[in-house]
């Protein structure tokens, strides 16, 4: 099985491989199902008029054009979702390998115990309900009450009620829930990086802990950086469960609208267009794959 | 000749699990003196830990105190975030009100065990299977399916939401088991994951296995699998936190055949007289995944170890 170098035509090569095929057959016929499949079949609705029950009308980049330049409630979501993923995405990053790159200098049993408090609230499913009594609008909100305690404020402010306090709790809430899978890839990461570099490296002239995460570390744990950054990425760009559930569908003012809750909007929910929910979700595919691949092209340089 | 092969990309096994809490606590600040740090860096970083520490921490330590919080208290205020008296009568409410539900309660739970269990099962099988000459052998389209797989990863499910809705409607899939089991066995961080993981299995292991007359499929099942085990622990965690958090609504909609996260979450939306059951399923919806991943803490931080993307 092992390559030779020799070149042989491609088709004695196939016939060769028909036991690594069927290994693959029952992923990958699952995988082209429900992944890829999925995303042509989304590209080619994009361009049609299609409500489920008709057959699908051609309409060309008439949904497309309908949402850049028509809808307005889009742009706002999608500013939100700009503005969500330009301060989540790169704060939730660094703050996971600071975290993970923290919890490093610990040992034992406090690193795990470190790890499970950093990486438990992204696997606790709906645990975010909790933060709805704790931004509640009224005193019996645990922030409003801790705010008027100490006289802070007069009255109680409805947090997710007032449109410029919406996004801003709503980053907050997304940032309590990121640390999740590349935070965990970091930590593994930072546990690989060989030790003998550190000391090698003082004698090179490498001074601080600074200097040190910069010029050994970080080019040491480089695949799981960008890793780190695809989950990340993904991540911060398809917030919506939050928003649904803490500031409602629609939010006041759609103050904390994203693509996806547009998205929602006419697919899943109450409008059944699902060209243009197609539309959108395309655009969304392209924004994540997009940002993904420049991230991936930055990350090659740290170090340098 | 195995044995000494196997351990050589085993990590050496670890002496510091054993220490108390306190100890290594302890060694934490006062260890000996290590190249490039500061006492005031420390200091600076150990501070800071502590305050983040404090604001991940609290709303778990609020989701606890609320399960434990009897009425009264819950609305109580000005609002406190620990027990007073703490009560289990919050989960007995629960019980009740989940014995009273359309279909019995343990209907609900027989369901969630069918899906996680078969889609995390049939994850991990169809998973591996790929990993396996995807890390091991060549042939012509290799890097062109690993590359789908590392794609997939770069988008949500909610691009792919509708249409994929209407293949599971085509397949006649929809309302059963299978809607929801199905696309989880193909998931790709599963395969990618499992992909890197097996790349760090010496090759002569397999070479010694093949001159002994194995089939590819008895030296996946005998040589492979038993050697990646910390990366199916992970798989399958990873898997069993996706699917326990999926309610189903999409695509079940005979009540029979809904999961447990279905029927809690229909509490929690009772209001105010249900808030004491909600704060009960509050604690045991965020309680089960956070449990399963400490007891596989280090198998699951073995696996991301090999997690990274290379070019």
């Amino acid at each position: 099985m092992k390559t030779k170098q020799i070149k042989e035509p491609l088709w004695t090569q196939i016939k060769k491989s028909k036991i690594s095929y069927t290994m693959l057959a029952p992923f990958f016929v699952l995988f082209f199902l429900f992944t890829i499949l999925p995303v042509l079949a989304s590209m080619g609705l994009s361009l049609t008029h299609f409500n489920m029950l008709e057959t699908p009308q051609w309409v060309g980049w008439g949904n497309y054009i309908r949402l850049l330049l028509e809808d307005d409630l889009f742009m706002q979501g999608f500013q939100n979702t700009l503005i969500f993923a330009l301060i989540t995405g790169p704060v939730s990053y660094l703050l996971c390998l600071l975290f993970a790159w923290i919890i490093n200098e610990f040992k034992g049993k406090l690193r795990a115990l470190l790890t499970l408090v950093f990486y438990a609230p992204s696997i606790s499913g709906q645990a975010y309900l909790i933060w709805s009594p704790i931004l509640s609008d009224d005193r019996y909100g645990y922030l409003n009450g801790l705010l008027m305690r100490f006289d802070l404020m007069q009255e109680a402010t409805l947090w997710m009620k007032t449109e410029k306090y919406i996004l801003p709790m709503l980053i907050v809430v997304q940032l309590w829930l990121s640390l999740g899978t590349g935070f965990l890839a970091f930590i593994a990461g930072l546990q690989t990086v060989d030790k003998n570099l550190y000391e090698a490296a003082a004698i090179d002239g490498v001074g601080n802990r600074w200097q040190e995460l910069w010029f050994v570390t970080l080019p040491a744990m480089k695949p799981q950086l960008m890793f780190g950054a695809v989950m990340q990425i993904t991540l911060s760009f398809a917030v919506a469960d939050i928003s649904l559930q803490l500031a409602g569908n629609p939010s006041i003012n759609y103050a904390g609208s994203t693509i996806v809750t547009h998205l929602l909007d006419y697919g899943g929910g109450t409008r059944f267009d699902m060209g243009y929910a197609s539309a959108i979700a395309t655009i969304l595919f392209i924004l994540m794959v997009g940002t993904n691949k420049v991230v991936q092209r930055l990350l090659k340089r740290v170090g340098d | 000749m195995m044995n000494t092969t196997l351990s050589a990309h085993r990590k050496p096994p670890r002496r510091s699990q054993k220490r108390s809490l306190w100890r290594s606590f302890k060694s934490a600040f006062r260890r000996e003196k290590q190249v490039n740090r500061s006492a005031a860096g420390n200091g600076l970083l150990f501070f800071l830990m502590f305050i983040c520490g404090i604001f991940m921490v609290l709303p778990l330590v609020m989701i606890v105190n609320n399960a434990l919080k009897p009425l009264d208290e819950i609305f109580q205020f000005p609002p406190q975030i620990f027990v007073r008296n703490p009560t289990l009568e919050n989960f007995t409410d629960l019980f009740i009100l989940m014995n009273d539900s359309w279909v019995p309660f343990s209907r609900y739970i027989l369901n969630t065990i069918i899906i996680t269990g078969c889609g995390t099962v049939g994850h991990v099988i169809c998973a591996s299977l790929a990993a396996y000459p995807l890390a091991k052998h060549r042939f012509p389209g290799r890097n062109m399916l690993f590359s789908a797989v590392v794609l997939s990863m770069m988008f949500s499910w909610t691009v792919t939401q509708i249409p994929n809705y209407m293949i599971i409607s085509y397949l006649g899939i929809n309302n059963t088991y299978l809607a929801l089991i199905l696309p989880a066995c193909a998931y790709g961080m599963g395969l990618y994951l499992m992909k890197q993981f097996m790349e760090q299995i010496p090759n002569s292991l397999m070479e010694s296995a093949r001159l002994d007359g194995a089939t590819e499929y008895s030296v996946f099942w005998r040589i492979i699998m038993p050697n990646v085990k910390p990366a199916w622990l992970t798989l399958a965690i990873f898997q069993f936190q996706t699917l326990w958090g999926n309610t189903g609504y999409l695509f079940l909609r005979s009540e029979e055949l809904k999961p447990l996260q279905f029927a809690m979450q229909a509490i929690t939306r009772g209001g105010a007289q249900r808030a004491g059951a909600s704060a009960a399923v509050g604690f045991i919806i965020a309680a089960i995944p956070i449990t399963f991943f400490l007891v596989c803490q280090a198998s699951i931080l073995e696996t991301m170890t090999t997690s990274g993307i290379k070019e």
